[in-house]
């Protein structure tokens, strides 16, 4: 089986706080951790397990700039057979629909049989997945939590309400977005990246692609971000400023007066 | 200004708490004409969701069709498209079958598409401006869309009230006969309900819940600890789950379990907003969290900026020691 999978960088929310710049149009990006969108590094190894079981690569691709690669070489670490850079300036400011569109346009000059996203990035909106299939009329699934390969179809699983898992089988090829917590991600070593540091990792572009520039970017984009702010508080906690030793005092206090000690 | 359709999630018949939400989000947009409710289903079970939906919307447009006995986006995005006109606004709540629908649907529609929308704050001319939050709530985002060729909104649960109570009184429209036959290419086979665990989190007055946190699976034990001495039990967040520390009958979410205890004790939670759909009944929120931006201290009645791992096992001596005391 030939497996795409669409993955992101971004800032690391389990490292960095994320606060608002001085001007207050853009997140302070300087000393961010970034590292791989988490759901896509879920979606890269259930690519890497589907391969072990029934044959195949596994083609890791982002749309960015050349920090990216990065994450491509991480991915290539974890068993990845090929990383594929796009990356043009015109593509620069483009919306959920514009990155769709530039993958569309990967996909359709590979043969791939299964293309997986992450379900959501951390700055963005659980779309392009779903965008990618419609433009490419190939059914798609959201949420997937689990994948079993039959005959020229998947059986899978999606997490829906309450932790029910809602079972469907899918034709491919297909387009699913998956949820975290469908396997364990394999751990990657700076040996593991140093051992993939020479392999090429191709760039891309509009041209290459075929893609009018026009149709995305920030020209193309129907959704721009205008600005970042931080909103007003409403309702806000108490915040105990006391010694560790007081703090705890008070919340043992606080518990017992709710009726929350046995 | 376009007309503004609101896709009505349902299940066994009742209607969910999101139809309300959609057509007060729709008066935001438009305050001068009240929304078109989609209904989508078949047979009886249809019947009583029109019957049975708040007031709010102008009409409601009944899609009724064998094939959509099971909601299978797929099938009703074909459905939709058969009868929504071009250059619509369609809003979708945001929760796992909107997230299924509403991305494919704008690209059929031709239409722009925001997810997750939080906050209306004006239209000019066929512009939108909307709030979203980013980074796991840390920080909101105004965003602009450009809706001249219609748009798809999903809109978070929870976050708009309608004003008006009751049941709808507006018309339906049978649409049925413009669907004709459908197929998709993901056809649904079952609904697994999932096992109930060791521990029914649910059924606890206190909950000792931990985030990512908690760091690692050894840790899991000093909030196990703390909940044996409060008697009370561990839940937690997504993370912890994902990391597979515990069982996922001890998620408290939208995608876990709906918990209603007197006491939650976040510790180590950011609070994102499918954690927190799944605590209900206002109960009393502590926050432990080393991130003093942490979304979760914005809803929390008591707030510590602290590290869980000395701070809990601290909090477990002291309710022993206060129970030797009382034992006395």
């Amino acid at each position: 089986m030939e497996i795409l999978v669409c993955a992101r960088r971004v800032p690391d929310t389990s490292e960095n706080e994320i606060q608002l710049n001085r001007a207050g149009n853009d997140i302070e990006r300087d000393e961010l951790v970034y590292s791989i969108n988490e759901p896509d590094n879920y979606a890269v190894e259930e690519a890497l397990q589907i391969v072990s079981r029934v044959g195949g690569n596994v083609t890791v691709a982002t749309v960015g700039s050349g920090d990216d690669e990065e994450i491509l070489r991480r991915e290539m670490a974890m068993g990845a057979n090929h990383g594929i850079l796009i990356t043009d300036d015109a593509f620069a400011g483009s919306d959920g629909r514009g990155i769709a569109a530039i993958l569309k346009a990967l996909v359709q000059k590979g043969k791939y049989d299964l293309v997986l996203t992450g379900v959501q990035a951390e700055d963005g909106g659980a779309q392009v997945g779903g965008m990618l299939a419609a433009m490419l009329d190939y059914p798609f699934s959201s949420l997937v939590n689990s994948i079993e390969v039959l005959d020229r179809k998947l059986k899978i699983s999606r997490e829906i309400a309450g932790g029910e898992k809602e079972i469907s089988e899918i034709d491919l090829p297909c387009v699913l977005s998956v949820q975290t917590g469908i396997n364990e991600p394999r751990y990657v070593g700076m040996k593991g990246i140093r051992a993939v540091a020479s392999l090429p990792v191709p760039n891309l572009g509009a041209a290459d692609l075929g893609v009018d520039p026009a149709t995305v970017g920030a020209s193309g984009a129907r959704v721009t971000r205008v600005d970042y702010f931080v909103p007003a508080a409403g309702k806000t906690a108490e915040m105990l400023t006391g010694s560790r030793e007081e703090n705890i005092e008070k919340v043992f206090e606080l518990v017992a007066a709710k009726g929350g000690l046995k | 200004m376009p007309r503004i359709f609101a896709y009505i999630v349902h299940r066994n018949g009742v209607v969910d708490d999101s139809a309300a939400e959609l057509a007060a989000a729709a008066t935001k947009i438009d305050a001068a004409a009240a929304p078109t409710a989609l209904v989508v289903g078949s047979g009886a079970e249809l019947d009583a969701v029109c019957a049975a939906l708040p007031a709010g919307f102008a009409e409601v447009w009944k899609i009724s069709n064998e094939a959509l006995a099971y909601p299978n986006a797929e099938l009703i995005r074909k459905a939709l498209l058969k009868v929504v006109p071009a250059n619509s606004l369609v809003l979708v709540a945001h929760e796992h079958f909107g997230i299924d629908l509403a991305p494919g649907l704008s690209i059929k529609l031709n239409a722009a598409f925001v997810s997750d929308v939080v906050g209306i704050e004006g239209v000019e001319g066929n512009s939108l401006k909307l709030v979203r939050q980013e980074f796991g709530g840390q920080v909101s985002a105004h965003v602009k869309c450009d809706a001249s060729s219609g748009a798809v909104l999903t809109i978070r649960p929870g976050t708009f009230k309608s004003e008006e109570s009751g049941i709808s009184a507006a018309p339906v429209v049978d649409k049925s006969s413009e669907i004709g036959p459908l197929t998709a290419g993901r056809r649904y086979l079952q609904t697994i309900v999932p096992e109930s665990g060791d521990v029914d989190i649910t059924k606890h007055a206190v909950l000792v819940s931990v985030g990512r946190g908690i760091q690692e699976k050894d840790n899991i034990a000093i909030a196990e600890e703390l909940a044996e001495a409060l008697g009370a039990a561990v839940s937690c967040s997504r993370p912890v789950v994902d990391a597979k520390w515990l069982e996922k009958s001890r998620q408290v979410g939208s995608s876990g379990k709906t918990v209603k205890p007197k006491v939650y004790m976040a510790c180590g939670i950011s609070g994102s907003f499918q954690h927190l759909a799944g605590l209900k009944g206002n109960p009393f929120i502590i926050a432990i969290n080393k991130n003093p931006k942490a979304p979760i201290f914005q809803v929390a009645d008591i707030g510590i900026v602290d590290d869980i791992l000395e701070f809990l096992p601290e909090l477990t001596s002291k309710v022993r020691e206060m129970q030797t005391v009382s034992a006395k």
